[in-house]
């Protein structure tokens, strides 16, 4: 199969700040706003290069999103920055009415999504943000998988008109993807073609996958790896051009099977062409305190994880 | 508008066109928004710096943000008899494929709408957003927005505060519809807010008191007022007294008028009350 070198491990969240700075520079429109983790957002640089156009909101998200909400107006784009859980659950009426209501071009980007924030525990591991998003008409709702996707996107999302959720997170993960990459809003990336199983992955559990599809090589099984850093819109076309291939899907996702990339693949097929599905997920379930590494083994949201749902969805075609 | 006389026959064909919205569909908010005639025509006929037409951005012309969403009939009315839509329109007020939706909003495209409210408490964020891109455009004019008193239970309110205070919006003027009235009955008896003057000035705004919102002339002299203590590093506030339910007797004081519709008798009652000055729609 083809092969992926981490080039060196980096958060996703360093890819937001990074690409926030790049766009300091060649966007005059483009402001920030932060709820009180300028540190944690990595959006330390844009705040000391353009503190006129940066904006310290305090501990108030809700108030945060409605600023943004009314900074579009006069032409700036806002990039608010603040946890996963504070960035949707504390704040959906906010965005419901006054963003996604009122189509105002704001870019939500959350960082520490999922259970990779760790020992903070279920307080602030969000895993329903997804299907928060998702559900809200004309929302564009992305979750990156390395440093350079997620810088990559925070560069596109400027120049998409509406709102975006921009979902990332906390650890130190795999950094693979090509440094100058185009990112393209609701375009999947074929990884690895193969012929008996798709695997279809967002977020920090693409990596996660490449390793499953490897590791599935040598048991003889040949794997595609889909990279679907949109899940809405979703590239229905490319999902339904591979499982019509392989016969079958594993989706893998740092969120809930109920309302995340699953359930959208699932209606994709179910429409379309229906064929077996495993969902490498939560169960829906809270998280709990502990390292990355140790919750995503308890969870099941790792390369064996992936490797026995794929085992499993095989046999039932 | 200058004459006095106009501006009060521009009220009065506001309140009209109040009740006759809500009376057709039976259902809305006239209370609130009979209550609001008079600021909002006063804002709109001859203290906003409006350009010719409406765009989104409204670079180079004061906005004003309506947080109270549920008192869309006066809204509507104000926009329509300023020119941003034909008044014709406020005939198909909360009707299947209207524009007027039951409260504002920007997804029909609606002319004079720059962000949907109805769920309280969240426009005076928008209008500081608004306010700071005004900054940032190096724009002079200034934002208006408008707000229930029964809104300020709502919590978002006081982040808002607190942050415009802090950062020093001072290009905003915000007004309180003082009129002691929610859904569930008077504010001191659902929840007590206290003295509002207080609050708005502990958090540090510049706050003035309207004392009687249903009087043009005082309406005036508040929001020229208001004007002048702009760009003193202070946002402003105006705390008005309004009559909930104003120009229609049967409807003056009362929380009972917040949401229901006059009936045929009723209106007949109301519109008589405020006889036809610019034409019905």
């Amino acid at each position: 199969m083809k092969k992926y070198t981490n080039t060196g491990s980096k958060d996703t969240r360093s890819g937001f700040g990074d690409g926030l700075t790049e766009l300091g520079k060649t966007n005059p429109n483009v402001v920030a706003l932060c709820a009180d983790l300028t540190g944690s957002l990595k959006m330390g640089d844009f705040e000391k290069n353009h503190p006129e156009r940066f904006f310290q909101v305090g501990i108030a998200e809700a108030n945060m999103m409605g600023i943004a909400a009314g900074m579009t107006i006069g032409g700036k784009i806002p990039f608010t920055g603040t946890f996963a859980n504070f960035s949707t659950g504390r704040v959906y009426d906010q965005i419901r009415q006054s963003i996604a209501y009122s189509d105002k071009n704001v870019k939500i980007c959350a960082s520490h999504a999922g259970l990779t924030l760790g020992e903070d525990g279920a307080t602030h591991q969000i895993l329903e943000d997804i299907g928060l998003m998702k559900m809200l008409p004309g929302m564009t709702v992305i979750n990156t998988c390395d440093y350079n996707q997620t810088k990559a996107a925070t560069i596109a999302i400027a120049e998409h008109h509406g709102p975006v959720y921009l979902r990332f997170g906390r650890p130190k993960v795999a950094n693979f993807t090509p440094e100058d990459q185009t990112f393209e809003i609701g375009k999947a990336v074929l990884l690895n073609e193969g012929k008996d199983v798709t695997i279809i992955a967002t977020g920090h559990l693409v990596w996660e996958a490449l390793q499953a599809a490897e590791q599935l090589e040598e048991k003889g099984i040949s794997a595609e790896v889909i990279n679907i850093h949109t899940i809405k819109p979703l590239d229905e076309a490319a999902i339904l051009a591979s499982v019509g291939k392989t016969g079958c899907v594993v989706t893998a996702e740092e969120h809930n099977f109920l309302g995340g990339l699953g359930e959208s693949v699932a209606r994709t097929l179910v429409l379309n062409q229906p064929a077996p599905q495993e969902f490498v997920a939560t169960m829906d379930t809270f998280g709990e305190s502990g390292t990355p590494e140790q919750l995503m083994e308890k969870y099941g949201l790792n390369a064996a994880a992936i490797v026995k749902a794929s085992e499993k969805v095989i046999k039932r075609k | 508008m200058s004459n006095t006389q106009q501006l009060e026959d521009f009220v009065t064909q506001v309140r009209r066109d109040i009740v006759r919205q809500v009376h057709k569909v039976n259902s809305g908010h006239p209370g609130g928004s009979l209550g609001c005639a008079e600021f909002i025509s006063v804002l709109y006929q001859e203290v906003m710096d409006r350009k010719e037409g409406f765009d989104m951005d409204g670079k180079g012309e004061d906005l004003f943000f309506l947080s109270n969403g549920h008192i869309s009939p006066v809204f509507y009315s104000v926009l329509a008899r300023s020119g941003y839509f034909p008044v014709e329109e406020l005939s198909t007020f909360r009707l299947i494929d209207s524009r007027l939706q039951g409260h504002p909003t920007t997804h029909e495209g609606l002319p004079g709408v720059r962000v949907a409210s109805g769920s309280l408490g969240q426009g005076l964020s928008v209008a500081i957003g608004a306010a700071n891109t005004k900054k940032l455009n190096g724009d002079n004019h200034l934002v208006y927005s408008l707000h229930g008193d029964g809104e300020l239970q709502e919590g978002q309110n006081w982040e808002a505060i607190m942050y415009a205070a802090a950062k020093k919006v001072d290009n905003l003027i915000a007004t309180v519809d003082r009129n002691h009235q929610q859904i569930d009955g008077c504010t001191d008896d659902v929840l007590p807010m206290g003295n509002l003057v207080q609050k708005f000035e502990a958090f540090g705004w510049d706050v003035l008191e309207l004392e009687n919102g249903n009087n043009i002339s005082q309406v005036r002299e508040a929001l020229k007022e208001a004007k002048g203590r702009t760009g003193k590093g202070k946002p402003v506030a105006i705390i008005m007294t309004t009559e909930m339910g104003h120009g229609v007797d049967f409807m003056m004081g009362s929380h009972k008028w917040h949401g229901v519709a006059p009936n045929d008798e009723q209106l007949e009652k109301a519109l008589a009350q405020n006889p036809e000055t610019l034409g019905d729609y």
